[in-house]
């Protein structure tokens, strides 16, 4: 070795441009997309033949077709858009709200240590009391309007990325923080560059959490005293015994929320390029 | 330039894992650290670099103590610790943001060219090997012009092709830059290498043995008659300081 090594040329290293690695083929994810369908569809058409030759009624559980008559309907009166827009915004309000005060909370209890000491118990205490236990005082204070819904949508979401920001850096690598130290950054600036881009994929982890659980908690909201927005469309449908508005609302619920979380991940998406992780971004 | 003045540091835990090390750098030269693994060489890098103190003695760098990471003192981690969320040749300007964008781009291609990797400026360090991301990190810590950099057995974790490609980069980034280098390992053939200087350590509690001086001729080859001797010479300082202490070495 020690022969070789004196005439050992640096070793000609591939000249590639930097290419995106890993990307699959179109033709792969269609072929794992229909996959996934199989399932639900093999299901709804079994039922619809089931109730289309009278083994059973469909009655408490409508075929397919029914619940999509019913969303034909919905849409047609503009009930369906009027609906979804309204319980949207609601998430979208609370999602924001919750979101922005999880990520400062986060941040401040994640890089601080006294701030920790003085801020942390009390979030934790709080986050121990079932969010939705918190309905009749915000209905005292706020209201039975918009204003308490969105407060406990917003409180829904703010947990999950409270603490996934606050723990996530608090988990940062100290071998990381280390090259901020030897390369002297102040302290807001080792903040900066290196403890919240080592955090992100772990607070769009968090921000996701919380968006489904906004999703989770404008039902409740809506569940109490509202008349409009598709928890309304629920309970409308339970009190006047109409299951196939209430799968209308239930789809429609599904298609929202699972479209949100795609539009978050991607927004998300160019921002994580670099990472390094067995699943691509999602 | 920079001294090590009878340092010792025992962690919280009540390791004692340096005992009264002292060492002075001469300005320009290549000074190698070796010893086997635990006795004490990333715990003097860290000392020397202000990333710890140390229990008793100072680190001094032109008479001034060294309390905390200082410009002149630049240091290349074991592992290439880049940022995974910056590019190469963000990594590479990292420490030397407060530099003028046209003279940072400037050293930083500059840097790049020096260790071969010009055409990876764009890339993510997820899509470098191992030596690659080295260098990266090498030219990282020479970005800011340190008089002295630390390099914490920087190789040890690479195959021994990558490893004297990387060492001959070394050399030639030290004969063009002009700095002081300090460097730790556990490698004898890559201390003779490199080395104008090479001290020895023992451990438990970490100590410095012995001191022998280099004066191969540069560039070395690996297996000239000299530079043989020279590993002998090494190897043989290295089992003496490990004999002398008979019951603690067959102890642990
Ligand atoms: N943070 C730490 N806390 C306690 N003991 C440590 C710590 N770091 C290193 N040590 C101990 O100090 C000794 C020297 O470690 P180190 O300097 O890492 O050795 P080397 O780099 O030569 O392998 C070892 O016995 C190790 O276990
Ligand atoms: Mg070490």
């Amino acid at each position: 070795m020690s022969a070789a090594s004196q005439s050992f040329e640096a070793p000609a290293e591939a000249r590639t441009s930097a290419a995106p690695a890993g990307r699959r083929s179109g033709r792969a994810v269609s072929a794992r997309l229909l996959l996934g369908v199989v399932l639900p569809l093999g299901l709804g058409l079994v039922w619809e033949a089931v109730v289309a030759s009278g083994f059973a009624s469909g009655r408490l559980m409508p075929p397919p077709s029914r619940v999509i008559a019913e969303l034909v309907r919905l849409a047609s009166t503009g009930a369906l858009w009027e609906h979804s827009l309204i319980t949207l915004s609601r998430v979208l309000g609370g999602f924001a709200g919750g979101a922005v005060a999880g990520i400062a909370l986060g941040v401040l209890t994640g890089t601080s240590r006294l701030l920790r000491d003085l801020l942390d118990p009390s979030f934790q205490a709080l986050r121990s009391i079932p969010s939705i236990a918190w309905v009749p005082l915000f209905i005292l204070w706020l209201g039975i309007f918009e204003a308490s819904k969105v407060t406990l949508i917003a409180v829904g979401v703010f947990f999950p990325v409270y603490l996934g920001v606050s723990s996530a850096l608090m988990s940062v690598d100290r071998r990381t923080a280390e090259v901020g130290r030897i390369f002297r950054l102040s302290r807001l600036a080792t903040v900066r560059r290196i403890l919240l881009p080592s955090i992100l994929p772990a607070t769009v982890v968090a921000l996701r959490t919380g968006l489904g659980l906004g999703w989770m908690f404008v039902v409740a909201a809506e569940f109490m005293g509202a008349s409009s927005g598709l928890g309304y469309l629920l309970v409308d449908g339970q009190q006047l015994g109409k299951p196939t508005q209430i799968l209308a609302a239930i789809l429609t619920f599904a298609v929202l929320g699972k479209a949100t979380d795609a539009i978050l991940a991607s927004l998300a998406a160019p921002f994580l390029r670099w990472q390094d992780s067995v699943g691509e971004a999602p | 330039m920079l001294q090590l003045d009878h340092l010792s540091k025992t962690y919280p835990n009540g390791t004692l894992a340096l005992d009264g090390v002292s060492l002075t750098l001469r300005e320009g030269e290549i000074l190698a650290v070796v010893g086997g693994s635990g006795c004490g060489k990333s715990t003097l890098l860290r000392l020397a670099s202000g990333l710890d103190t140390p229990s008793r003695g100072r680190v001094l760098l032109d008479g001034q103590v060294v309390a905390e990471p200082v410009a002149r003192i630049g240091m290349v981690f074991q592992e290439p610790r880049l940022l995974p969320w910056l590019s190469v040749a963000e990594n590479v300007a990292f420490g030397i943001r407060e530099l003028p964008e046209a003279q940072r781009r400037a050293r930083v291609e500059a840097l790049l060219g020096e260790v071969g990797l010009s055409d990876y400026a764009a890339r993510w360090p997820k899509e470098l090997s191992g030596g690659q991301a080295q260098r990266v990190a090498i030219a990282r810590a020479l970005a800011p012009e340190p008089d002295v950099l630390l390099l914490d057995e920087p190789f040890s974790a690479l195959d021994a092709f990558t490893r004297i490609d990387l060492q001959d980069h070394l050399i030639r980034l030290w004969q063009h830059h002009k700095r002081t280098f300090l460097l730790v390992t556990h490698d004898i053939e890559e201390a003779v290498a490199l080395a104008d200087r090479v001290v020895v350590m023992k451990p438990d509690p970490g100590r410095l043995a012995a001191e022998i001086p280099l004066d191969l001729p540069r560039p070395r080859l690996r297996s000239s008659a000299p530079f043989q001797a020279a590993e002998r010479a090494v190897r043989g300082a290295l089992s003496d300081a490990l004999r002398r202490e008979p019951q603690r070495t067959i102890l642990n």
